[in-house]
This record gives structure tokens, C-alpha cells and sequence, in this order.
């Protein structure tokens, strides 16, 4: 069982090594796309053996939990590798098209794999002081994609991103040791029993509240989220499209892991502070992204505003609150990869990012703004799009408990993510582009084209599929849920005994 | 920085600290020490050779890039995860070789861990060293 498990983190690592000796060469891009792809087999077959078993877990290094490092994947953490396996590969075709043998000969794919490694060790780790290396790799990595090539505006940039998630490793690092010196365990199952023995509560809600405030910075929750919209416009746009898939929802996903698993006996308290800064975050983001004149930079306050969903699923704290949580989680990664990926083909051949400075992609770029059409639709929750049946649900769930201002908020942030899509569609794809360049799909090279398109379009239906289909997304969603609020399993499956 | 002392003092102490680095890697199997603190301090006795000359004076003594020694040693440290497969283990798990074992004699024991902390100390080594070069020739 176990090997199925390290795969998924073993096989990007192996890629990371290979392409990086390989670098100076045209194979080193092959070994990318090549370990991207068995990374997606791999995960499809741990994520057969997670339906089948509902839980599997394994010892690394044979010591028995919760001493040794346990990897664990249940529905929620099986679905994230497979979902970052997908994004993984599309960003490395895309990369094919776009990054220069510059940044090839610097390492460029080693680091992307050794990102992809992080990420999946993040999903599947059973162990608290594990999932804080995962995020020091991550955040090591992601650094280093951030400010290569050093121009000016990235080293700005990176030097954000990395203070600010600096302070966050902090935050997550003193809360880790304070939680080992109360219980004596950081290993999740284990923590999941140990917590209820503890008498001093409030000591354990004001830990509760560093996790939040670590795993915030991480998911750009309000008011922690300025690393995001300072940094994710600068990095050529493979890289701004995986990190936007990606990186915020290791960090939603921590809240969602450490909010149902170990911190869940104070939920009055935590999971209230929650559910304003989610409400918070979606009016912010989607604020921010009205101001906003720059493709780029529109998205990444979307990003902003759709964490809020997410959490706000968390924060609602029942059934279908989570089933939202964990659908709009999948779903978001897929739309706004998507998203990046075609405003750095309307870069391409348009010739900025700047809304001001693009035009005539609707005359001479159909096809591209159709498919930028399928995302923003989703993205804004139009149906039958997945972003439908996410916020649909979301909204639900918050309508069940009886919370009219929360489910009204939701909704008018759904209603000004349309004005910022039209905003996009009214400057970049419908008005004549204002230099007089027709940005056309057929002048870029065939093989540029495929690469840069074939992301696109493959993510594009899958949106369109999840939005067509929703019935076993939903119930997928929902035996997750239901795993999240009853980990008895999951504790069972990794400490081998009986609570 | 030119210095007489320095000079002739690194010739010293960088074999010294080097020869050290290893002492610290190979105790690190049963008392503390290991593949980080031995990657550290080698890389301490490349620094004082940058310090004493020059970058790439230093990187000619090297002769090879640190950063692919760094990736070498993640590759090194992942093949002796991967040695747990071959015996049917778990990943990381420590597989043995006794040497000459006898009656009652547990001979020469070696380990794949022994592997992985050569893998961490290649991939200490070669980071630091890479970090440290690149900021000595930015200034």
C-alpha cells in the first residue's frame, strides 16, 4: 500500500533530477512532460485504490504510527494529487510554448517538478511537522519560479511573496510546538484523540487560531492575502497559472484538514472567526479585482474572492457546507489555471496583459474567445458550468442554517464576478485592439499553437464535464464530507486500532 | 580580500574541515552528526576558500557544479527510499548488509541509510555552495 501512496511525491522528484541534469538539452523538457504524465497515472491508480478501500495509509520507513511519517489519502486528499497531477501536466505542455531555453538552462523544470513533489506531499502527509516541510519546499520552490530570469519587477515581486510566507512559517512552526508540548503527538490521527484529553482549552483555541492564521496567509484569507496580488502577475504565465491552480488551495486545504480533523471542539469560537473572514475575503477579492486593468491581475483577485466560497464551506460546518467546500475546491483549480493559461495566449498574440493595450480578439481569435468564454462562465457560476453547482451548493448550505446575509453576499459577489468577466470581454476581446495588430490563433508556429491550445481545451471540458455531469462529483464531494466530519476511519486506517 | 594569514591558514583549514565534514557524516549513524551538520561543515571549508581567493577559484577547486551535486544528492537520497522496494519494504525503509557476519559477529554492517545521508549531505553541500556562489559574484 505504501509505495502507491509515495509515488505520487517519489515520481516528480525523480523527474526534478533527471530534467535538471538534462538541462541544457531538449530532452530535459521531454523528462518534464514525460514524469508529469506517469505522475497522472499514478495517482489515478492510488485514487482506484481510495474508492475501493475508502482510506489507505501507509508507514514510511516501516515505523509504526504516530512515531514514524505516515502518508495518508482519503477522498479529499486522493482528488487533490489527482486534480494537481492534471494541472501539473497541462502547465508543463503549456511551458513547451512559452519558456525560453533562458530559463530551461537554469533549471527551470526541476523546479517546477520538485513544486509538484510539495504539493502532493502536502496532500497526502498524516503528520503535522511533515506538512510544514512540505510547505518549506513549496515555498523554497515556488521562490525560486518566482524571481528566475531576475527582472526587476519579479525580484519585487518575489521579495513579497517570500516575507509574507515567511511570517506564516513562523506562525505554523511556534503553533506546531506548542501542540506537541500539550498532547505529545503531531502526528494527525493521533492529535484528532489527543486533544480531547487536554484540560486547558483556551490554550488550544488560541493554537487553533495560529494554524488559522498561518494556513490564511497560505489560502490568501482577508486581511492576509497582499503577498498574492503583489506577486502573481510578474512570473512568465505557466508559472502564475499553476501557482494560481495550486498554492492557495494547500493552504485551504490545510484549514479544511486541521479545522474538521484537530481543532473541531471549540467550533462556536473558530469556526465563527471563519465564517467572517470568508465573507471578508469574497468581498475584498472581488472589490479588488473591479479596480483592477490588467488580465493578470484581475485573476488574482478572483483567486482572493473564491477562497472565500471555500472557506466559508468550511465555516457553515455541516454536511453540505463541506460537499460545497470540496467541490468548489476541485472545481476553482481547474477554471483559474485555465483562466491564466488563456490571458497568456491573448499576451501572445495581442502583445500585453493590459486591458487597455488588448482588442480584437473576438474578430480574429474566436476560438480563443470561446474557450475564455467556458471558464469565466464557470468562474462566475453560470450553468450548467461547474462554478454552478459549487456555488449552488455553497450558498445552500449557508440558506439551510438560515444565514440570509452570508447566502446574500455570496450571491452579489457571484453577481460582480460577472461585471469583472465583462469587464475582460469588453476590453480584450470585443473592441479593435488599439495598435492595430490583429492578434491571430494561426499566425503562432503549429507546434506553439497545439501546446499553448491543448491545456486550454482539455481543461475547458473538463469544466464542462463536471458541469454537465455533476451527479457522481457531488456524490463524490459528499462521501468526502462525510469522511471530514467523522474521521473515524481515517484515524482507524492510520493508527491500525480502534479509538 | 587579500591576507597572508588567511591565505596560508585555509590551505590548512580547508582539508581540515573537509576531512571533519566526513567524520561528522559517517558518526552520524549511531551518535549525533549525520548528513546535514557534514554537508555544512564542508561547505564551510569551500566558503573560507572563497573568502581566501576567489569564486571562481573556489569553483575550479570544486571542478564540479554544486548545484548539479545538489540535485545529485536528491537523486541519491530518493534511490535509497527506493532500495526498500526492492526487498518488498516500505519506502525509506533501512535495508542491511552484514560483511563478513559470522556466528555471534555482526561483522561490517551497511545500511541504505548510510546511502540516504550521503545523498543529504551531497545535497547540503552543493545548495549552500550555490547559494553562496551566486550572492559572492553578484557583489
Amino acid at each position: 500500500m505504501s509505495w502507491i501512496l509515495v509515488n505520487p511525491i517519489l515520481i516528480p522528484l525523480v523527474t526534478a533530477v533527471l530534467a535538471y541534469l538534462f538541462r541544457t538539452s531538449p530532452a530535459g523538457r521531454w523528462i518534464s512532460v514525460a514524469g508529469t504524465v506517469v505522475l497522472l497515472f499514478a495517482s489515478l491508480i492510488m485514487m482506484g485504490e481510495v474508492l475501493e478501500h475508502g482510506v489507505i495509509a501507509g508507514q514510511m520507513s516501516n515505523w509504526q504510527a504516530p512515531f514514524g511519517i505516515t502518508l495518508v489519502a482519503d477522498y479529499l486528499g486522493g482528488v487533490m494529487v489527482v486534480i494537481t497531477a492534471i494541472t501539473a501536466m497541462a502547465t508543463v505542455i503549456y511551458t513547451l510554448a512559452e519558456i525560453p531555453e533562458r530559463l530551461e538552462r537554469l533549471g527551470f523544470h526541476a523546479l517546477l517538478q520538485v513544486l509538484v513533489a510539495a504539493v502532493c506531499g502536502a496532500f497526502l502527509t498524516g503528520d503535522l511537522f511533515n506538512l510544514y516541510v512540505w510547505f518549506e519546499v513549496m515555498l523554497i520552490s515556488s521562490f525560486g519560479l518566482l524571481v528566475l530570469g531576475g527582472s526587476k519587477e519579479q525580484l519585487d515581486g518575489g521579495i513579497k511573496y517570500v516575507t509574507l510566507n515567511l511570517v506564516s512559517t513562523i506562525m505554523f512552526l511556534s503553533g506546531i510546538g506548542l501542540l506537541y508540548g500539550i498532547t505529545g503527538t503531531l502526528n494527525m490521527a493521533d492529535l484528532h484523540l489527543a486533544v480531547r484529553e487536554v484540560e486547558n482549552t483556551g490554550l488550544l483555541t488560541t493554537i487553533a487560531v495560529m494554524f488559522m492564521v498561518a494556513f490564511g496567509v497560505k489560502a490568501a484569507l482577508f486581511p492576509l492575502f497582499f503577498w498574492l496580488p503583489a506577486s502573481y502577475h510578474t512570473p512568465p504565465v505557466a508559472v502564475s497559472a499553476i501557482f494560481a491552480g495550486l498554492l492557495t488551495k494547500v493552504g485551504v486545504y490545510a484549514l479544511i484538514r486541521s479545522f474538521t480533523l484537530i481543532f473541531d471542539q471549540d467550533v462556536a469560537f473558530t469556526h465563527t472567526i471563519l465564517l467572517w473572514l470568508a465573507v471578508a475575503t469574497m468581498v475584498t477579492g472581488v472589490l479588488g479585482a473591479a479596480a483592477m486593468n490588467d488580465f493578470r491581475r484581475i485573476l488574482s483577485f478572483h483567486i482572493i474572492s473564491q477562497i472565500g466560497y471555500m472557506v466559508l464551506g468550511l465555516a457553515l460546518f455541516t454536511p453540505l457546507g463541506l460537499v460545497g467546500a470540496v467541490f468548489y475546491l476541485v472545481h476553482h483549480i481547474i477554471v483559474k489555471a485555465n483562466l491564466f493559461f488563456v490571458a497568456g495566449v491573448a499576451k501572445r498574440i495581442g502583445g500585453s496583459t493590459d486591458l487597455s493595450r488588448l482588442g480584437g480578439l473576438y474578430a480574429h481569435a474566436p476560438v480563443l474567445a470561446f474557450l475564455f468564454l467556458i471558464p469565466a462562465f464557470s468562474l462566475a457560476g453560470f450553468p450548467p458550468l461547474s462554478g454552478f453547482w459549487a456555488k449552488y451548493v455553497v450558498v445552500k448550505a449557508a440558506l439551510d442554517l438560515e444565514m440570509w446575509f452570508v447566502a446574500g453576499v455570496s450571491l452579489a459577489v457571484g453577481l460582480l464576478t460577472i461585471y469583472s468577466m465583462t469587464k475582460i470581454w469588453g476590453a480584450a476581446f470585443w473592441p479593435k485592439h488599439p495598435d492595430g495588430i490583429k492578434p491571430r490563433l494561426g499566425d503562432l508556429p503549429a507546434g506553439e499553437r497545439v501546446a499553448l491550445m491543448a491545456p486550454i481545451v482539455g481543461l475547458a471540458v473538463l469544466t464542462c464535464i463536471i458541469g454537465l455531469f455533476p451527479e457522481p462529483f457531488v456524490h463524490f464531494a459528499e462521501t468526502s464530507a462525510e469522511q471530514l466530519l467523522d474521521p473515524t476511519a481515517y484515524v482507524t486506517t492510520v493508527l491500525g486500532v480502534q479509538p | 580580500m587579500q591576507s597572508l594569514i588567511l591565505t596560508t591558514a585555509t590551505r590548512l583549514l580547508v582539508a581540515l574541515l573537509l576531512v571533519f565534514s566526513i567524520y561528522a557524516l559517517l558518526r552520524g549513524h549511531n551518535l549525533p552528526g549525520g548528513g546535514f551538520i557534514g554537508g555544512l561543515i564542508g561547505a564551510t571549508g569551500f566558503i573560507l576558500y572563497v573568502i581566501a581567493t576567489s569564486v571562481s577559484d573556489a569553483r575550479s577547486a570544486l571542478r564540479a557544479d554544486p548545484a548539479n551535486i545538489a540535485m545529485l544528492g536528491v537523486g541519491i537520497a530518493a534511490f535509497s527510499g527506493i532500495m526498500g522496494a526492492f526487498a518488498g519494504d516500505a519506502f525509506l525503509t533501512g535495508q542491511w548488509l552484514f560483511l563478513f557476519a559470522a556466528e555471534g559477529e555482526k561483522g561490517l554492517p551497511l545500511s541504505s541509510v548510510l546511502v540516504f545521508d550521503v545523498g543529504v549531505y551531497l545535497a547540503v553541500f552543493g545548495g549552500i555552495l550555490t547559494l553562496v556562489f551566486a550572492m559572492e559574484e553578484e557583489i
